[in-house]
């Protein structure tokens, strides 16, 4: 990696005062899963990284009458342990044990996790986040698209969002508190993504002297029965090639209100909402769930080697419908 | 006197037991050292520039920039000028500093100029490779025209495996250190006593007795580690040039582009038989890419089963996809996957039990058929194959298939030259000494425990030198030479070293040598077991004089060892027909290797094996990008390996017993590599109905087959 200078500040003030105007000057470290790799890679060269470990205020998971609130440096072992998080939002708790390592489990935090930038091998291997070659063609659409994205792919960017928190936090309406040289400001967790639309723009909101400090899940969603299902290659740890988070409010058997939000298919995560309004007033049954499954991959254009993406995403849908209704795991 | 030949295994008291490898241990508490671990004094780091192109021109190098960096002491220029670089990785230079950051950041700031030249990294399709085949002489056998029209059934079939790569757990790479004219080299490689020649051909030292070259343990070669490679040399000079020790290993990404890549093979077949599941004739078109060049002949299919009547024909397409390396079994799990793919095919076409058809067609396998057929018989009673087989496609309502799957296998493994001194010192100890290598295998376990089940001692009481090149020479470990040559060697040479002690003790005991015996922790009378002294006694004999024995395995035939083994596998898979995915719930191998000499290290290199054949059948594929010509999965985290829940129960069963143990030493590293992916393959056919034409079986292949024609 290039030299960078290193700072561990301790409040969150004096972390915005670290942080520079453009995305090289200053890159955040917590659990350090990626962006040291990134690093390592000479993918990003930042000239300062500030460690916010030391921070105060950015851990524990808090409940109270308002929701539950997960401090960014929250990694994601704690997160499997919160009791609260398991029993009212088990899709959380079912997104984050689709990460199978024990060492990115330890170390990655939640904000890392909705932080990361995407795995696209193209722009691991340095040709930019939207895969540009020399004459500033995407490689993607004629290149090895086996992983890229099938919805909101109309370019230039291809990469899919590889958080995989992000679908159920946005499926149970969380809102992230960002901290910059303005004050704090909340955007939904569903507007903190964006499908960046030319070489200076990024996938989330983030400016480059804010940092996320909290996820708040509302108390509103505490009624909705969740669930996350992935669909993976290897059960040890892999990227999901789809997956999908739905959180449903059942009345009298009945959804009233449902969300589905489909993870590792576009460049953010994306909401499937006419899949959602096939839902309402109606029993979550095994076609049911299948037509659904149907409806959330309907504007899908598939690449050339992803079609097959198509029909796990189908298969996700359903299979998390399912799963929140008999409200397992 | 004392017989070098094998005592029967039923006197044995270490010979075929399962006795754990003595540097486990070490290896689990750190104790021992990897080429990686190797730390010297005044140390460097060295770092390679590698091509970002997979056709290129070097037109220019400008190490200035880099030799004024930091802690910089040496740089060496690997691809001068002038020449081309044929795949991305391909290694232009190196630069040696005093920390590996140090060494990294100056390696890019090494100027070098390329002129691109036209790449292909497609292997696919020959026929959009144009000038960048080479269409090898068909070869015929028998009639196969007329075997065609005498079929009763025929099957047809496209199958392949990807260009996949080593994923040495241990990188390539070594540290050098001069002392003087003398070179040190802490190799990771799989030929300890090979090396210091290779290095005085390659002019880096003016003689090889100036040369040690040490390998204790290594992580992993499978063929990839035979040579000094490019990165030694330039180790070596980087060392002399900066007159440190340096250390240069391979990061994971260049181990992935340039350490080695295993040939592709795809195929059309054509396969017939009559309606009984006689088979009757083969046509085969293959083609596949072994790199740049051009080696190697024409597959041998079809593979084991060797039906008469045949006609095949390869092209060899030359690309930029990586240097072709021998990968364990070379071409075997192709061959083999092509050709049993192809059979199960044709049973399914038959209608028939694949096991049943393999059974009928037994005799075409040659000598090794009763084997085969005995190994079928045991997988299938470990399988439970009669009872859960069923016709393609699994029937039974949900979403998940089951299915079954068979292969067989075959492989010669006979002993490489190997020498081996035994030495039996006043004080009792024993030490084996052989300038061989543990690639992880248990080499340096068998060793010692032929060493003290020829003494009659505990294997505690013996010590094995292996892994350094002043011991005596030994043979590279490839090809699954290596325990017969070295179990020959360390029999004979102990033999040799307890008959001289006989010599010595036999008058102390009123007897001739001939008639006393090594058990039991002491020299005895045969058949007096009262007449005995123990080993300490008896060694202290010798005075100040150790004894050494000499043994060298026999050049040609050595009745110590012998070749050829068969093996047969069966798969259990369930397969999600609505995601593609597919698990390995059960995998069973029935794998002969002669007389064994340690079972719990035999049945080791079959677990091994099952899981890496596992990983190549549902994972590994060397990606590499057409436009870019660049592999895009170099790193961990797409160049996919199974982990623990990707793989089910694993079932190994060793023939030993009549038949088997009289045969001697036989190799075992590769054959129970060849049969996991033709029998998984096989086994999600049988449980979705369709085959999956090519390795590895992802989700995306699977599903495009279940819509070509699904189970109902």
């Amino acid at each position: 990696m290039e030299r960078f200078e290193y700072a561990h500040p301790t409040t969150q003030r004096e972390t915005i005062g670290l942080l520079g105007s453009n995305w090289n000057d200053a890159a955040v470290l917590a659990g350090g899963t990626d962006l040291i790799s990134l690093m390592k890679e000479y993918v990003v060269a930042p000239k300062r990284v500030v460690n916010i470990k030391n921070v105060e205020g950015l851990n524990g998971v808090h409940s109270n009458a308002e929701g539950v609130t997960i401090g960014a440096l929250v990694t994601m072992d704690e997160l499997l342990e919160d009791k609260t998080i398991r029993s009212e939002f088990p899709a959380l708790t079912q997104a984050a044990e689709g990460i199978t390592s024990p060492q990115i489990r330890a170390m990655g935090t939640v904000g890392g996790d909705l932080c990361q930038r995407p795995r696209c091998w193209y722009f691991r291997n340095g040709y930019g986040l939207l895969a540009k070659d020399e004459n500033g063609k995407s490689l993607v659409p004629d290149g090895e698209n086996r992983y890229h994205a099938i919805l909101g792919n109309g370019g230039p960017a291809y990469f899919v969002n590889p958080s995989s928190l992000a679908p159920a936090l946005i499926a149970l309406e969380a809102k992230l508190k960002l901290t910059g040289a303005s004050g704090q400001r909340e955007v939904r967790a569903s507007e903190f993504f964006v499908i960046p639309k030319s070489d200076n723009e990024r996938e989330n909101v983030l400016k480059p002297n804010e940092v996320l400090t909290h996820i708040v899940i509302p108390a509103s969603s505490r009624g909705f029965r969740s669930a996350t299902y992935e669909v993976r290659h290897k059960m040890a740890l892999d990227w999901p090639l789809a997956a999908a988070a739905v959180a449903v409010k059942l009345e009298g058997g009945k959804v009233r209100e449902g969300r589905i939000v489909l993870g590792h298919v576009a460049p953010i995560p994306w909401q499937a909402r006419d899949a959602e309004k096939e839902l309402e007033g109606k029993s979550i049954t095994e076609s049911l769930a299948a037509g659904v499954g149907d409806a959330a991959v309907r504007g899908a254009k598939p690449l050339s080697q992803n079609g097959y993406k198509v029909q796990l995403t189908k298969v996700a849908v359903k299979r998390a419908l399912l799963a929140a209704a008999k409200g397992e795991a | 006197m004392a017989d070098y030949h094998w005592p029967p295994t039923d006197k044995c008291k270490l010979i075929g037991r399962r006795i754990s490898r003595l540097d486990g241990p070490w290896k689990s508490s750190g104790r021992i050292k990897y080429s990686y671990d190797v730390n010297r004094p005044n140390m460097l780091h060295a770092k390679m520039v590698f091509s970002p192109y997979a056709h290129a021109k070097v037109v220019s190098i400008d190490t200035s920039a880099a030799e004024k960096m930091p802690g910089v002491k040496a740089v060496e220029i690997m691809t001068e000028p002038g020449k081309e670089v044929f795949w991305e990785g391909h290694e232009v230079a190196a630069v040696a500093a005093e920390t590996e950051e140090q060494a990294r950041d100056a390696a890019r700031r090494i100027q070098v100029q390329y002129e691109k030249l036209p790449h292909l990294v497609s292997d696919v399709n020959p026929s959009k490779a144009g000038e960048h085949t080479k269409q090898l002489a068909e070869q015929t056998d028998g009639n196969p025209d007329q075997a065609f029209q005498q079929a009763e059934v025929v099957s047809e079939g496209e199958y392949g495996v990807p260009v996949i790569t080593h994923c040495c757990l241990e990188a390539h790479g070594q540290v050098a250190e001069w002392d003087g004219d003398n070179l040190t080299i802490y190799a990771s490689t799989q030929n300890v006593s090979g090396m210091p020649g290779e290095l005085v051909r390659a002019k880096i030292a003016d003689s090889a007795d100036k040369v040690r070259v040490l390998t204790p343990v290594m992580g992993g070669g499978f063929g990839s580690k035979f040579g000094a490679d490019t990165w030694g040399l330039a180790c070596a000079r980087l060392a002399r040039k900066a007159g440190r020790p340096v250390k240069l290993m391979l990061e994971r990404d260049q181990e992935l582009m340039a350490a080695g890549a295993r040939p592709s093979m795809y195929a059309k077949v054509k396969v017939g038989a009559k309606k009984d599941g006689t088979l009757v004739g083969w046509q085969s078109e293959s083609w596949g890419t072994g790199g740049p060049d051009a080696q190697g002949g024409a597959p041998s299919l079809p593979y084991v089963v060797r039906i008469p009547d045949r006609r095949v024909r390869h092209t060899t397409v030359l690309t930029n996809i990586g240097p072709a390396r021998a990968w364990r079994a070379p071409n075997h799990p192709q061959m083999c996957l092509i050709t049993m793919s192809a059979l199960d095919d044709l049973a399914a076409k038959v209608g028939m039990d694949p096991v049943e058809m393999l059974q009928k067609n037994i005799q075409m396998t040659g000598q090794l058929s009763k084997t085969y057929s005995a190994e079928l018989e045991k997988a299938a009673e470990l399988m439970d194959w009669k009872k859960k087989w069923h016709p393609r496609g699994d029937k039974t309502p949900g979403t998940i298939k089951k299915g079954l799957g068979v292969s067989i296998h075959t492989w010669g493994g006979a002993g490489h030259a190997s020498n081996c001194n035994c030495v039996i010192q006043p004080d009792g100890s024993v030490s084996s000494s052989l300038g061989s290598q543990d690639l992880g295998t248990g080499t340096r376990t068998v060793i010692g425990i032929i060493t003290a089940e020829t003494m009659g001692l505990p294997l505690e009481a013996v010590k094995v030198n292996i892994g350094d090149s002043k011991y005596p020479a030994d043979g590279a470990s490839g090809g699954s030479t290596t325990v017969g040559g070295v179990s020959s060697s360390t029999r004979r040479a102990a033999t040799a070293a307890l008959n001289q002690l006989l010599e010595r003790v036999a008058p102390s005991l009123n007897a001739k040598p001939e008639e006393l015996e090594a058990a039991d922790g002491q020299i005895r009378v045969k058949g007096n077991p009262s007449r005995a002294i123990s080993w300490k006694q008896a060694c202290a004999k010798l005075g100040t004089t150790p004894i050494t024995g000499v043994g060298q395995r026999q050049r040609g035939n050595d009745d110590l060892l012998s070749s050829g083994v068969g093996g047969a596998q069966m798969a259990e898979v369930s397969v999600d027909t609505e995601t593609g995915q597919v698990h390995v719930d059960k995998l069973v191998a029935a794998q002969d290797c002669g007389l064994i000499i340690d079972l719990k290290t035999a049945e080791s290199q079959v677990y091994g094996a099952c899981i890496m054949g596992i990983t190549y059948s549902l994972f590994e594929h060397k990606i590499m990008d057409e436009q870019t010509g660049r592999c895009l999965n170099a790193d961990m985290e797409f160049y996919k390996l199974a982990g623990i829940g990707d793989f089910g129960e694993i079932v190994v069963h060793m023939m030993t017993g009549n038949g088997f143990d009289e045969r001697g030493v036989i190799g075992l590293g590769e054959p129970p590599v060849i049969s996991p992916g033709a029998a998984i393959s096989n086994a999600v056919a049988n449980a979705i109905g369709v085959r999956v034409p090519t390795l590895p079986l992802t989700p995306d292949k699977v599903l495009s087959a279940l819509e070509k024609g699904a189970v109902a």
